[in-house]
């Protein structure tokens, strides 16, 4: 992420390096959701999830589809072991009705207990529906299992039906929200781009978008389901035994809470992991990038010492959040199986003194095993939802911003543009407290070239910025052919322009499609000529795959020269009035660049031409010279009005052009003046 | 990936053997919990004895609670083990790293090694950790599960032998569908990644290309492209897990049903059908657990392989058994018929390059991109090593003095200039860690980088991010060489060091430079002409790598092509004069 500030931004500073850590680190770790534990808290928690429900709005329809879905599903599913328990009582009961005589009725067959002593006996006979000396009833039995069959099979369905239904929701949201946040990059301002860095944009767009695309697919659905249970699972529980439910319900929030108490202990250290991964991370990427570096100042071993100490400091914390976040599980499931004992005794006593069949006391325990795994989704949903929050906060800052000021509502339509160039008392700043440009008056006559000079970081894509209007002017105005650039539309202004700068923007595709990227449906005899007038059409041609070769991600797989060159090509086939160039060729090897050069020169031809200015021949070829320094305008002139003046110019031509080491020490006075 | 566990795990396995003891109790205990139900209902609740049943329950407790402790205590030792296994391979990783020489590292890459260092890993990590629980577990609780099933009904248990089998195929299915499903899903997130970020570096050519709508159209049909892909695994995932569900209870319907008939003929006794259905339960679910868990272990492989690759590196820079100890150096380098070849190339970088660079004079190195300057360079503080004829430097052989020896003498400002996390001053005393802060501020001073300092509110203690990236180019380049120039070296090597300087600065630098390394050797490597014309020697390079000229600017424009050609490129023929 190496960015060249020389001439892709200028002041503002105020990256947001802090938010690329964050990015960054988030990706180290081994990516994934492992971070949805570490817990980012939004800052407004209710408001942005309102905000997030107001996005399902458009999907009212499937969104009740699901929740009715999952509502069924779920009645089916808690329907289930209530069902399967009477099945165990039919067996139970054919069990029993074999061991009594047969020919008697259930009632003699009780009497007769009574009467032997066998009151336990008798009490548990009577809850039951036995037929003394008969076996299991297998036709009943079938019947049942056949049902049970149906009720599983039912929910299942539901339950897909769900899945089906909540995927189409999920990704319809997310591919809106995507397209939303692509909409609104597209209106916003430059300044906004210029502030805020690339990885955290981009970290919106990606990273907090797939969040909240998880959580709308998962856990939305998780949590209907959880409760949907609780409920159902509570309902059929108070249905079979108020005792037992009274039992089940004091240890569930015993469960409940003892998750949330160790989830936050743990928090802590996964926080603390988090951090001092993403410092470890931080320091393996910087010395091994920096090897040579580490190596030719002997600085290995200090390296070595600082990885021991934070590895060690890794190690302690994901140590301890791993561990304190791995009792949960036996936790609740020791109060799990404390549940189930205490079900199986009460339970038990219950069915031997007929209060109770087997079968329910057997459905009672698959209830509560129910019971504490969705009380347990819940605490660790919970903890997902604030960290999506955080992400979807994040989204809606950004599509929140101020947009670019709309275009004027008559805009001027300019025809056959001459490229008559006018500044007039411009005032300009990117923060109010620095102002940059003050009163500023520049004239360039159609076909002139006005050479921009100055040392690095002097401001010179300030210029190309108010050209452009990627920022607008404070006070004054600039025209071309007498029209004020405000009153066109932005597009037709930019169209007017050609711009060929020190960064090569070329994206991933054919070297045919980034050429026809200056205008729309050139044929491939337009683009091979503009090749061919940027000299880049004999190289192309040496490509195995020629005008189709595909660029890769970067364009790493062709050089520097050859890339600018390409946005030259671009450039001619754009064929625009109006020139900005940036001269500057470095990492370029010396026959490209003198290609470069001569394309330069030829499509400055009959243009009126902005050029920043790197080669004596160019500058004191220019009709005008503008010089800069830390952002301003200190000097404007011919060549030979800026050297009689012996100023600033003077000075910088001196020692960049003319002077060698030693001259520029006499000089040195007026040089540091 | 075998060698590499039980190379990393061996230290920990006192704790690996008392974990897995702690795992198979937890297991056990887990078994016998549903069989005292068993007893329960059979003993118990079908022959109404409330003691019975009291008495087995509160066994039942103990048992419980001896399940939590064991529990507690497996996850201590199992994270403890797993996160030592983590810190001891990444320290491994790391120490190898740093003992490699460029030519090594280069062989993996930067990057290639950071990852394998972090996520790699992680991987492992996660492997063991996951393994130390689920795999041991698993296959526990299925044998024993099966067992005991065997225990509660023979018969019944011919069913595990058909269940078990479905229940793997069809996980193995669903698993082998979705992977390659998921696989395509994260090429179209980097695709819609790509375009973003092509977008954001490139938002002042679109607005000025007024290329918008064609953006849009672009980022839309992979958004869409993502959300259909995206839709449609996630309709086929959908299916899988009512699908599971569906095989359970169909499972546990026809156990019930062949279970009731042998209760019937009292072949079994009722309370074993419920145990039998609770371990035919855990069974399933254990296949399930270890079908997911091989998912993982491919990944991990691949991983363990990638370690190993560097593990199994030998640094191929190394001091000598016996190195020349050196005094009084003046710091004179000497070039004979040096030759270099990248491993693995075909032609040599370099070949018969011959020169002296003497104390107090500066010597130049030019000549077009990619023909070797550089790589020169580099071979002074062999972060490469020759591989043909020799470095010395005050006439002993480079390869005969200790690195550290050698790196001492010498002040490397990098083609990249590379800063560290830290402030301005931990980055400048990078080289000599007593430096004063006056010194410090005289380095500054002379690479032209005091002004922006001063500017800062931190000044020498202002932060510096990782990578210097809050510097801009220009400033970073400065900071590096006033880096160089705090180590007081004998040797000065400027690697391409002012590109990013604009002419004024430049000349500005050099001329201070010239008086603070008034006694040393300076070896600059440039691309402008400009930077190197007032040195006392310049060395043009031609393409292939070999000498085109050595001489002062004068001479060279009289008697060398390949060097009069490069300053015309540069600069127009009045300026030459």
């Amino acid at each position: 992420m190496s960015i060249n500030d020389n001439h892709q931004n200028k002041k503002p500073e105020v990256r947001q390096h802090r938010r690329e850590v964050r990015t960054r680190r988030h990706g180290g770790f081994g990516g994934g959701r492992a971070g949805a534990m570490a817990g980012e808290k939004a800052k407004d928690f209710w408001g942005t999830l309102k905000r997030l429900i107001s996005y399902l709005k458009p999907q009212a329809i499937p969104m009740l589809l699901v929740i009715l879905f999952t509502i069924v599903s779920v009645v089916f599913t808690v329907r289930a072991p209530r069902i399967m328990g009477s099945a165990t009582n039919k067996l139970f009961e054919g069990l029993i009705g074999k061991t009594l005589p047969a020919g008697m009725t259930k009632e003699q067959v009780i009497f007769l207990l009574k009467a032997t002593g066998k009151t336990q006996m008798a009490e548990m006979l009577s809850g039951m529906n036995v037929v003394p000396g008969q076996g299991v009833d297998f036709n009943a039995l079938l019947h049942i299992l056949l049902t049970l069959l149906a009720v599983y099979a039912a929910a299942a369905l539901f339950q897909w039906l769900q899945q089906y239904t909540m995927a189409g929701v999920a990704q319809n949201i997310v591919y809106n929200l995507r397209k939303q946040v692509d909409n609104k990059l597209a209106k916003l301002p430059l300044k906004y781009y210029d502030n805020h860095s690339h990885g955290d944009i981009l970290s919106r767009v990606t990273n907090d978008v797939d969040n909240i695309a998880h959580t709308l697919q998962q856990s939305i659905t998780q949590i209907v389901h959880a409760i949907a249970t609780v409920v159902g699972v509570l309902i059929m529980m108070f249905s079979i035994s108020t005792l037992l439910s009274g039992i089940a319900l004091t240890i569930i929030p015993l469960a409940f809470l003892v998750t949330m108490f160790i989830m936050r202990r743990s928090q802590k250290y996964f926080i603390a992991q988090w951090d001092s991964t993403g410092t470890l991370n931080g320091h393996i990427e910087e010395t091994y990038t920096g090897h040579s570096v580490v190596k030719a100042f002997n600085q290995q071993d200090k390296a070595v010492e600082r990885f021991d100490e934070e590895n060690e400091r890794v190690y302690e914390s994901s140590f301890k959040a791993q561990f304190i976040s791995s009792i949960i599980r036996p936790a609740v499931n020791f109060l799990n199986n404390v549940n189930y004992v205490i079900v199986c005794v009460i339970g038990g006593i219950r069915v031997s003194n007929g209060v109770m069949t087997l079968g329910d006391v057997q459905a009672f325990i698959q209830y509560s095993r129910q019971f504490t795994q969705p009380v347990v989704q819940v605490a660790s949903i919970m903890n997902i939802l604030q960290s999506t929050m955080a992400s979807a906060e994040r989204v809606f800052e950004l599509l929140d911003e101020k947009e670019e000021v709309p275009d004027t509502e008559k805009p001027v339509v300019l025809e056959d543009i001459k490229g008559h160039v006018k500044f007039e008392h411009v005032y300009f700043s990117y923060t109010p407290d620095a102002p940059l440009i003050e009163d500023m008056n520049l004239e360039a006559k159609p076909g002139e070239t006005v050479a921009i000079v100055g040392p690095t970081g002097a401001g010179k894509t300030t210029l190309v910025n108010l050209l452009m209007r990627f920022y607008d002017v404070d006070k004054g105005r600039i025209t071309i052919d007498g029209v004020d650039i405000r009153d066109m539309k932005r597009d037709d202004l930019r169209k007017i322009f050609g711009m060929v700068l020190q960064d090569t923007w070329l994206f991933n595709g054919t070297i045919k499609e980034n050429i026809a990227y200056g205008k729309e449906g050139a044929s491939d005899e337009e683009i091979r000529a503009a090749a061919q007038a940027a000299y880049v059409d004999h190289f192309i041609r040496t490509l195995p795959q020629g005008y189709d070769t595909v660029l890769t991600g970067d364009a790493s797989n062709i050089s520097q020269g050859q890339k600018q060159l390409l946005t030259i090509a671009r450039a001619f086939l754009a064929d625009p009035k109006i020139l900005i160039l940036d001269e500057a060729t470095s990492s370029v090897d010396t026959r490209t660049e003198v290609l470069i050069q001569q394309a330069m020169a030829k499509l400055r031809k009959g243009r009126t031409s902005f050029v920043i200015a790197h080669r004596l021949s160019t500058i004191r070829n220019a009709d005008i010279i503008l010089v800069m320094n830390k952002g301003k305008i200190v000097e404007q002139g011919s060549h030979e009005e800026l050297m009689a003046a012996r100023g600033f110019y003077y000075d910088l031509y001196m020692s960049q052009f003319l002077a060698p080491v030693s001259e520029s020490l006499e000089n040195g006075n007026s040089v540091i003046r | 990936m075998k060698d590499l566990l039980i190379k990393f795990l061996r230290p920990y396995w006192k704790q690996l053997i008392l974990t897995i003891l702690l795992l198979s109790i937890q297991a056990i205990s887990n078994l016998y919990l549903p069989n005292l139900n068993a007893d329960i209902i059979n003993n118990g609740v079908a022959k109404s004895d409330i003691p019975y049943i009291i008495h087995t329950g509160s066994y039942m407790l103990f048992v419980t609670l001896l399940l939590a402790c064991c529990a507690v205590a497996s996850s201590y030792l199992g994270s403890k083990i797993s996160m030592s296994f983590g810190r001891d391979l990444r320290r491994a990783i790391f120490y190898k790293v740093e003992s490699f020489s460029q030519a090594d590292l280069d062989k993996f890459g930067a990057p290639s090694l950071i990852t394998r260092n972090t996520n790699d890993v992680h991987q492992l990590q996660m492997l063991v950790l996951m393994g130390l629980n689920l795999m041991v577990m698993a296959p526990i609780m299925c044998i024993g599960g099966s067992i005991m099933a065997l225990r509660q009904d023979v018969v019944l248990s011919y069913s595990i032998v058909i269940i078990v089998p479905i229940m793997a195929a069809v996980v193995g299915v669903i698993l082998v569908k979705a992977i390659p499903l998921f696989r395509s899903i994260q090429v179209k997130i980097d695709r819609v990644n790509q375009i973003m970020r092509e977008k954001l570096m490139g938002v002042r050519v679109i607005r000025a290309f007024v290329k918008n709508d064609y953006e849009a159209r672009r980022f839309d049909e992979a958004n869409r492209d993502l959300t259909t892909t995206t839709l449609r695994v996630n309709r086929i995932v959908a299916v899988a897990i009512p699908l599971l569900m569906i095989i359970m209870n169909v499972a546990t319907i026809s156990i019930i049903w062949v279970g009731g008939h042998r209760i019937d003929s009292g072949a079994m006794p009722i309370g074993n059908l419920t145990a039998f259905l609770t371990y035919v339960m855990e069974i399933m679910i254990s296949v399930m657990i270890a079908m997911g868990m091989f998912i993982m272990v491919p990944r991990a492989e691949a991983s363990a392989e990638r370690i190993l690759q560097v593990l199994n590196t030998e640094p191929s820079i190394e001091d000598k058994s016996r190195v020349v100890a050196v005094r009084n150096v003046k710091g004179t380098v000497e070039f004979c018929d040096v030759e270099f070849c990248y491993p693995g190339a075909e032609e040599p970088v370099l070949k018969d390059i011959s020169f002296v660079a003497r104390p107090g004079k500066t010597t130049a190195i030019i000549g077009s991109t990619g023909c070797g300057k550089s790589t020169l360079v580099n071979l002074i503080p062999r972060f490469y090593d020759v591989t043909g004829g020799s470095i010395k430097i005050d006439g002993v052989d480079i390869r005969d003095i200790s690195l550290r020896d050698l790196r001492d003498m010498i002040g490397w400002v990098p083609q990249k200039a590379f800063l560290f996390s830290g402030t301005i001053a931990d980055n400048l005393r990078y080289g000599n860690e007593n430096a004063t802060d006056e010194e410090l501020w005289h380095a500054l001073e002379i690479a032209q980088a005091k002004d922006f300092v001063m500017a800062l509110p931190d000044q020498l203690y202002a932060p510096v991010e990782q990578g210097g990236v809050n510097f801009s180019g220009g400033q970073r380049q400065r900071l590096a060489i006033a880096r160089a120039l705090v180590k007081k070296p004998l040797i000065y090597i400027f690697d391409d060091s002012f590109s990013a300087l604009d002419f004024k600065t430049d000349s500005k630098l050099r001329a201070a430079l010239k008086k603070e390394t008034a006694n040393s050797t300076v070896i600059i490597v440039a691309q402008r002409v400009s930077t190197i014309m007032d040195a006392e020697q310049i060395i043009t390079l031609n393409d292939n790598g070999t000498i085109a000229g050595i001489g002062t600017h004068k001479e060279l424009m009289k008697t060398c092509e390949v060097y009069s050609d490069i300053v015309y490129s540069q600069l127009s023929k009045e300026e030459i004069a």
